[in-house]
């Protein structure tokens, strides 16, 4: 009892004050009159979703476009005119990459044998696609925009070594392509 | 218009009885995918999607792909299960749905090939009271099997059910009576030819709307299936049930919506007749009685789509408080306005 007896001081909310509302108090014909109304706004609302029709993708057949900017598999580029390849072997890529997904093995153009534009030329290009996280510094990192991340998301597999990309698999236009969002989209 | 109890209703030759209950049998049976169709489809669209939409055509053989997956499935029952109750409970359920669709009467009493045939299974002389006896015992199905599954959650969805019961059968009598004292007989086709000057939804509107809660409650669907409430009883009575004993259940529920809309249909919108005097040939009455029906199952879908699970408490407040009250004074001024006026 002794504690009840000492001064309390009392906080005020100041002026951040706000009205909680708060439903009718129940067992009054208020409150059911309200249930029933509510109900019969709650009907309006499901019955405008049925006039608004399905939002759902049906996604196999229908896909999302991406943004141009989207980040999805790989893709190793060519020279337009000559047909050569750009990548040269750097390996700047397989160094940024930080899941450690890209292997690179360089190898010498000779002029009979010409296969990149610079001195080099990777002989084996592969990320493994399994453990790539799409983060694209591989893109970032390369000196002559020879890699750079595609659009294409659709990559399951029933097989883990069936994800590791080679370079002709990279260097290949993709299957079906993605459809891309437009700029206003 | 007094219609004393024997002259009530048309008995047929027994062999009409026999052919009758075989087609009425059988239109049920087809009806029944069809609402489950129709159901998953509609709470598609009122949530925004599709629902089911790859087997078939439009996604319309679900319901079969639905029914042969659980035919074939292995059945199982608990350890604890009490075998014999266990194996009865659904066709009890399912047994109970079939009797009380036998009472819709999708028309007058018709001359087919020269004899006299009423398109309705059977047209009692205590209609509603066969009714509610078998929607009685369709309770038995759901209890025995909550309690015979020896499960906790179908044991607890078992006792919902039996409180939920007691909560609105008793309001769903009542809202009936302001019909049948209105009508002055209790033969559901007496009562259709009752409404020729106005369908008892318009006089009988507190009793029609008490009758559609109670109906909700009856078929134990949502803003009251606190017997399935799948959220927090997995499953409720038929937790433990699977393959065709789930079937049985699973049929005998959308076989009850569409019995309660058939008795909607008949008790308060004038069962075959159509509106604005229109009097088409016989062949158009049991049309007019699923297009009325199919609306009244429309009306249970979207409000299945729309309302949330009322808690355990609220049904029994609404029931006892609300419903119940409602429903006596309806039955009473019914019963004043009926002796005045007469």
């Amino acid at each position: 009892m002794a504690e009840a007896q000492l001064p309390v001081s009392v906080w005020s909310p100041g002026e951040d004050v706000v009205e909680v509302r708060r439903a009718p108090a129940p067992g009054a014909a208020r409150s059911f009159t309200r249930a029933f109304l509510e109900t019969l706004r709650g009907l309006k609302t499901t019955f405008a979703r049925v006039i608004e029709g399905p939002v759902t993708i049906q996604y196999p057949e229908e896909k999302v476009p991406v943004y141009p900017r989207f980040r999805g598999r790989h893709r190793l580029h060519r020279f337009e005119e000559s047909g050569l390849e750009k990548c040269v072997g750097c390996s700047l890529c397989a160094a940024a990459c930080p899941a450690d997904c890209i292997r690179v093995v360089a190898a010498e153009n000779t002029p009979e044998h010409r296969v990149s534009a610079g001195e080099r030329y990777a002989a084996v290009y592969e990320i493994n696609l399994s453990r790539c996280i799409f983060c694209g510094y591989c893109e970032v990192a390369c000196p002559f925009d020879a890699i750079t991340m595609g659009h294409d998301y659709e990559l399951s597999d029933y097989d883990r070594s069936d994800l590791i990309f080679t370079k002709e698999m990279l260097l290949a236009e993709p299957l079906e392509r993605t459809p891309l969002r437009r700029e206003d989209e | 218009m007094m219609l004393a109890p024997a002259l009530v209703g048309y008995a047929e030759p027994w062999w009409i009885q026999i052919i009758k209950s075989i087609v009425i049998f059988a239109v049920g049976l087809q009806l029944v995918p069809v609402v489950l169709i129709v159901e998953r489809k509609l709470l598609g669209r009122f949530q925004g999607r599709y629902g089911p939409n790859r087997v078939g055509p439009y996604g319309l053989l679900q319901p079969l792909a639905d029914i042969i997956k659980l035919l074939t499935k292995e059945q199982f029952r608990p350890r604890t299960a009490v075998g014999f109750l266990f194996a009865l409970a659904p066709t009890l359920s399912i047994l109970t749905a079939v009797a009380a669709f036998a009472l819709i009467p999708f028309g007058d009493v018709q001359h087919i090939f020269g004899t006299r045939v009423g398109l309705y299974g059977v047209d009692l002389s205590i209609g509603p009271l066969y009714l509610f006896s078998f929607s009685a015992i369709a309770f038995y199905g759901i209890m025995l099997g909550g309690w015979s599954s020896g499960s906790k959650y179908s044991f607890l969805g078992a006792m919902r059910a039996a409180a939920q019961l007691i909560s609105y059968e008793v309001s769903q009598g009542l809202a009936l009576l302001g019909v049948i004292i209105s009508a002055q007989t209790l033969s559901l086709t007496g009562i259709v030819h009752a409404q020729g000057g106005m369908w008892y939804f318009i006089p009988q509107a507190v009793g029609f709307l008490i009758f559609l809660t109670a109906s909700f409650a009856e078929t134990n669907r949502t803003p009251f299936d606190v017997t399935e409430a799948d959220a927090e009883l997995v499953a409720g009575y038929n937790t433990e049930y699977g393959g065709g004993r789930f079937a049985s259940y699973y049929f005998a529920e959308y076989l009850n919506v569409l019995v309660v809309s058939g008795i909607v249909t008949t008790v308060f919108f004038g069962g075959w007749l159509m509106p604005f005097g229109i009097h088409p040939p016989g062949w158009v009455d049991p049309i007019v009685v699923l297009v009325k029906m199919a609306i009244i199952t429309f009306l249970f879908i979207w409000v299945r789509a729309t309302l949330p699970r009322l808690r355990y408490d609220q049904i029994m407040s609404l029931g006892w408080k609300v419903l119940l009250p409602l429903a006596s004074a309806n039955a009473l001024l019914t019963a004043i306005v009926v002796v005045v006026t007469h």
